[in-house]
């Protein structure tokens, strides 16, 4: 199991290393540098910034400062902030969507589950044919979609919310409800699939014929073994979540880092850009990694073929 | 002699109970139809032809994506208006659709309507009037509430016939105009037909990569499945939104550019799993019969192999097709896509969102445009594994 672990964190790293190199030389590639606001400078003027931002310095230079940077947290300084460095910048911002994040996943989860059971339960049913429905709307429909339908009826209209802005938890509701439907539907579709399976096994005939009540049955027999695939989909739900938060925060003005990340688009602010995305890797990477891992822990048959492997 | 005898007590038996000797006959000795096969044989792919036919859902969707693909060719040619025919006088006109804008279904009657509030009635009205350029002649006024003259407490409904307002009395926007006066109609079968070709080319790329690289390493394993994995891990590793936002950031923005950045991407899922199909197969006997008949490798790939995972292809392809729209419209939405005045669903949705509270429809009929193709190829999807199940064939 420890080699097993010491493996998956050295191919992350590997992954992590790639990336980080990939954008260090793409973002050489790129037009724009920090001077592109200040052409009044003098020359005099220009060699100082250049020397602070170390621009002087021959591309392999940079390449290892680089480098040695990230390992230190640095993830440079940013065009359009100046002085500012992106990591103070993704630190400043990274509280809204963590908060908007955890609520999704937490909230769409349970939904999720809860529908699935539901339909698992009355299965061919008329509840089973709805839930079947919210999923496939729920997973078909991008959350962008659904963002603006909730802005526009609960915002606009209804005014339950407000329509955008960051503050208490009245403002986090919309967008954690579109950022959710997604967690939702998908935990909704793979828990019915595997609660059916699992409610037709033996062992649960079993449990019948001892004459466990049939909510033991459900929630302690089946529901408890249909969880356990769920794990293998955290890692669609994480990008889903990573790819919701940019439009999402756009939509609802909300001070996270994918509302930064589309600024710095606009802005061509490539260092923010670059710390951004190479966050965003490291926390998917991350992500996939725990999931393994985590899956190894839960059910044991896995470990035993991990070990194998 | 047994015969006989059956008889002889048979008819002591009729004698007592009554039932006529003649109502008796020899039974026929049947021919065995146990062994019959009942029915005319299917091949397999009658057989899912037939299971995904069965499948009301998925048949719907088919004749919807038909007539959507057909339309986003078409429809465009139906009025006079281009897609980049600028006009500030006519921007943010309403929907406005013959004889639909003579029935009470709101929506299309080419008028803005909206609630405004005030603390008597002529104050709600001039917040309405000043909403609507002043144009007090063609604004028309349905006080809701008389408002007792606290705040907000009365309301009224005005109605602002922008068509008569602007002497376009003769004009029709179907689906209305954006904020630079082009024709949404236009723009929404444009965008469509930018957003279905993206996706198709993505997926079609993505799936010529994806089964000539897993059906290469699957076919001749060994050395050539190991290194060919070891690239393929790497590359899985990277997690496909950073290495789509980066690609996107280097290239120009354009179709050319969204279809490499999906497909670099896209082509990774169908490659192992056409390389797990192609190994389960590969030592079956009719390769071994291909080989021994003496079928070159590419042959017995192309010819043999292939068209027996085809199925799993397909239904991979069907779920591509959605991942590469919503991309797509993604990447417009952060403004990362396509360049106006081009149009597709994503950069459609997002100049609707600028205008979401006065103006909705913007929105609206993208939005509806994008999640009905969404919907429509997943459900096709699902209909597809169904009928490649032949578990669900009946």
């Amino acid at each position: 199991m420890v080699r097993y672990v010491l493996r998956r964190v050295v191919y992350m790293l590997i992954t992590l290393f790639i990336i980080a190199t990939l954008s260090f030389f793409l973002m050489k590639m790129l037009p724009g540098s920090p001077l592109n606001a200040e052409d009044k400078l003098s020359e005099e003027q220009k060699q100082i910034v250049l020397e602070k931002y170390g621009l002087n310095d021959p591309v392999p230079v940079q390449y290892v400062n680089y480098l040695a940077g990230l390992v230190k947290g640095d993830l440079g300084i940013s065009f359009a902030f100046s002085n500012t460095p992106v990591t103070d910048i993704l630190m400043d911002r990274i509280g809204p969507s963590a908060q908007l994040g955890a609520q999704a996943l937490v909230v769409g989860t349970i939904l999720g589950v809860l529908l699935g059971l539901i339909a698992a339960v009355f299965h061919n049913g008329f509840l089973d044919y709805t839930s079947t429905i919210i999923a496939v709307i729920g997973t078909s429909i991008p959350n962008f979609v659904f963002a603006g339908i909730l802005q526009y009826f609960f915002a606009s209209e209804l005014q339950w919310f407000p329509v955008a802005l960051w503050g208490d938890f009245k403002h986090t509701v919309l967008p954690t409800m579109a950022l959710m439907i997604f967690p939702m539907a998908t935990a909704a579709r793979f828990v019915r699939t595997e609660m059916v399976e699992v409610m037709g096994s033996n062992y649960i005939k079993t449990a019948r014929a001892k004459g466990i009540g049939e909510v033991g049955i459900v929630f302690k027999h089946g529901l408890r073994n249909a969880l356990i695939p769920l794990i293998t989909v955290i890692g669609p739900m994480a990008v889903s979540l990573m790819t919701g938060s940019m439009v999402i925060e756009q939509i609802f003005a909300i001070p996270g880092i994918g509302e930064q990340f589309v600024n710095s688009v606009i802005m061509n602010d490539y260092p923010t850009i670059m710390g951004t995305t190479l966050l965003f890797a490291a926390l998917f990477v991350a992500i996939i990694l725990i999931i393994d891992l985590l899956y190894g822990l839960i059910d044991p048959r896995i470990r035993i073929g991990g070990n194998n492997s | 002699m047994e015969g006989t005898t059956a008889d002889m007590e048979k008819m002591k038996h009729s004698s007592t109970e009554s039932a006529p000797k003649e109502l008796f006959v020899l039974a026929q000795q049947k021919e065995d139809t146990s062994e019959k096969i009942s029915g005319p044989s299917r091949t397999f792919f009658q057989d899912a032809r037939r299971t995904f036919f069965k499948n009301k859902f998925a048949v719907l969707s088919v004749i919807l994506l038909i007539i959507i693909i057909i339309m986003s060719f078409v429809g465009p040619t139906m009025n006079d208006h281009g897609i980049d025919d600028q006009d500030l006088a006519r921007a943010k006109m309403p929907a406005r659709v013959p004889v639909l804008e003579n029935l009470p279904i709101p929506g299309f009657e080419g008028v803005l309507r909206d609630e405004f509030k005030g603390s008597n009635v002529e104050e709600a009205t001039n917040n309405a009037y000043s909403r609507y350029d002043n144009q007090k002649d063609f604004i028309d006024i349905e006080v809701l509430s008389e408002g007792d003259g606290s705040k907000n407490s009365a309301e009224v409904r005005a109605t602002y016939r922008v068509y008569e307002a602007k002497g376009m009395e003769d004009e029709y926007f179907w689906l209305g105009t954006d904020s630079l006066g082009r024709d949404q109609w236009t723009r929404l079968w444009e965008g469509t037909k930018v957003s279905l070709l993206i996706a198709f080319i993505a997926a079609l790329i993505s799936l010529v990569i994806g089964v000539a690289y897993g059906g290469i390493a699957g076919y001749y394993g060994g050395k050539v499945d190991d290194v060919l994995m070891r690239i393929l891990e790497v590359l899985v590793g990277i997690p496909s939104l950073v290495v789509i936002l980066l690609m996107m950031l280097v290239l120009d923005p354009g179709i050319t550019s969204i279809v490499i950045a999906l497909t670099i991407t896209g082509w990774t899922g169908m490659a192992r799993i056409v390389r797990g199909e192609v190994m389960k197969l590969k030592n079956q006997e009719f390769v071994l019969a291909a080989r021994t008949l003496g079928q070159s490798n590419k042959r017995i790939i192309i010819k043999h192999l292939l068209p027996n995972i085809s199925g799993i292809i397909i239904i991979n392809t069907m779920f591509t097709i959605p991942d590469a729209i919503f991309f797509e419209a993604f990447l417009s939405f952060i403004g990362l896509g396509i360049t106006p005045p081009q149009a597709s669903l994503g950069t459609l949705i997002n100049t609707g969102f600028d205008n979401i509270m006065l103006y909705p429809y913007m929105l609206w009929f993208p939005a509806i445009m994008i999640s009905v193709i969404m919907i429509a190829f997943n459900l096709i999807g699902d209909g597809l594994r169904d009928a490649f199940d032949p578990k669900m064939h009946k």
